[in-house]
């Protein structure tokens, strides 16, 4: 006898990247449920304040939940406090959020991507239960164990926790990350079920907010 | 369903003396089951046990210049390295440390509210830090009320109070220990070799962080759940200070430099033919 699961896993993949001055989010539009395809344009990508966008893979209706949820701290923290939340605020916000559904949890797998109060591009990136760590890039979901690879090889940089502190700056310019995220996606999607259809990019800077597509394979 | 025992029938008898085992054996072969209702949950809790817990290794030391906290920063999901740069050292406040073992969720927010709701509140309202006895014992009791929900902490407290320098070690289990000496997590048992063995309690403070990284390296060496960056913090009269964070990866280099051996034929270029 099987017994009923309250979870459903949809699949897909999430990645962000951050550099000195933007931050790149990017993620599949599949959603999927066991073998079967249930759409091929479903965005993963929120955006929650100005500076601040939420990428979440895993199980959608936990994530349309943590959204609204989210979306509605963020209104009380605006009328609140006059001002938007800073992403790194959001990062916290997050983590508690999801530490407090910790015996019944949120089974999403979260990237946050954004701007610092500083105007450098800052990646939070979670587990399901809300541990999280400020990364220069992330990837998370399905696709996540032949993505992450690849972009230590492209982008590591020495540890943040290393003293002598040593320059950890994503050397790369905004259209040369933009391009390693399609090449990550396009490759991902040659391996992995769950991952392809379309890709869903937004790039946030000082300008504001942008976002583009580009076809992924629909096999 | 009858299960095929084939592969089982063995043709020759184990022992020709013990015929009694051998009749067993030939005459009818079956699976040892265990005797459970559920016989796959059973298989993944045997599994469970076996598998390493609490990937990392974390350690602190009392000595005679304060308290020693060593940690490495590697988290681990089952065989998937999730993160090489965790920072399993947690500043609660200026003047105590958190170790995080186990669930880096629950270590992380259980020392953060540690640090806000107990310490800080503790020091509004009374007028004074609190102690590291108290700090401890606060958070050992919500971690005993916690029991058996499947909270995984194994954390060590280790400050500077008026007392002088103090060390906890608390988990969720609701166990908390007063001790000089303390290693946590799956490279714990390597972390001790070398701790235990070259600890004196009066070593200078450059003694006493060349121990403790010591310790951690030889750890993450060995454990395949500990790894990355080496921290070592000291925690004196004034709080606490970060010393060093070094790659292990470096680090064994440095203790094993490779040292160039003589060459007795040198490979040389064949050209193309």
């Amino acid at each position: 006898m099987s017994r009923f699961s309250p979870y459903d896993n949809n699949g897909g993949s999430c990645v962000a990247i951050a550099g000195a001055d933007y931050c790149v989010i990017a993620s599949d539009t599949r959603m999927s449920t066991g073998y079967n395809i249930l759409t091929r344009d479903h965005s993963k990508i929120y955006k929650l304040a100005d500076k601040c966008i939420l990428a979440s893979s895993g199980f959608q209706a936990d994530m349309k939940a943590l959204q609204k949820l989210l979306a509605a701290r963020h209104l009380i923290y605006q009328h609140q406090h006059n001002k938007q939340m800073s992403c790194p605020a959001m990062g916290q916000l997050l983590s508690n959020t999801l530490y407090y559904k910790r015996f019944f949890p949120y089974y999403t797998f979260n990237v946050l991507g954004g701007l610092d109060n500083e105007g450098k591009g800052c990646v939070y990136t979670y587990d399901a239960v809300g541990s999280y760590e400020r990364v220069g890039y992330s990837a998370q979901g399905s696709g996540s164990v032949l993505i992450m690879p690849f972009l230590d090889n492209q982008l590591k940089s020495p540890s943040p926790l290393l003293l002598p502190a040593q320059d950890a700056v994503t050397p790369l310019s905004q259209s040369e990350a933009i391009d390693l995220v399609k090449t990550c996606f396009a490759s991902a999607t040659e391996r992995d079920i769950h991952t392809g259809d379309n890709l869903e990019i937004v790039v946030l800077n000082a300008g504001g907010v942008h976002r583009e597509f580009m076809p992924l394979r629909r096999d | 369903m009858k299960l095929d025992t084939t592969g089982l029938e063995s043709a020759l008898p184990l022992f020709g003396a013990n015929c009694q085992m051998v009749d067993g054996f030939t005459a009818a072969p079956a699976f040892d089951l265990p005797t459970t209702l559920d016989f796959d949950g059973f298989q993944k809790e045997a599994i469970q046990m076996v598998k390493p817990a609490k990937g990392t290794t974390t350690l602190a030391f009392i000595f005679k210049e304060g308290v020693m906290v060593a940690a490495d920063s590697r988290a681990s999901m089952g065989g998937y390295i999730s993160s090489q740069s965790v920072k399993k050292i947690i500043e609660i406040n200026p003047y105590m440390l958190g170790t995080m073992a186990g669930g880096a969720a629950d270590c992380q927010f259980w020392h953060r509210n540690l640090g806000i709701k107990v310490c800080r509140l503790h020091e509004l309202a009374n007028k004074r830090r609190i102690s590291v006895t108290g700090a401890s014992k606060l958070l050992a009791n919500i971690l005993y009320s916690y029991r058996g929900m499947g909270l995984s902490v194994g954390t060590m407290i280790a400050g500077w109070d008026e007392t002088g320098p103090g060390l906890y070690y608390v988990d969720s289990e609701g166990g908390r220990l007063k001790g000089p000496r303390f290693s946590v997590g799956s490279g714990s048992p390597y972390a001790y070799g070398v701790l235990d063995s070259g600890y004196r309690y009066d070593m200078s403070i450059e003694e006493a962080a060349e121990l403790a990284r010591r310790a951690i390296y030889h750890a993450t060496f060995r454990d395949g759940a500990s790894g990355g960056v080496a921290s070592v913090y000291h925690v004196g009269p004034n709080g606490w200070k970060k010393l060093s964070g070094d790659d292990v990866g470096e680090l064994h280099y440095k203790y094993y430099p490779v040292t160039p051996s003589t060459v007795e034929q040198e490979m040389v270029e064949v050209s193309g033919a």
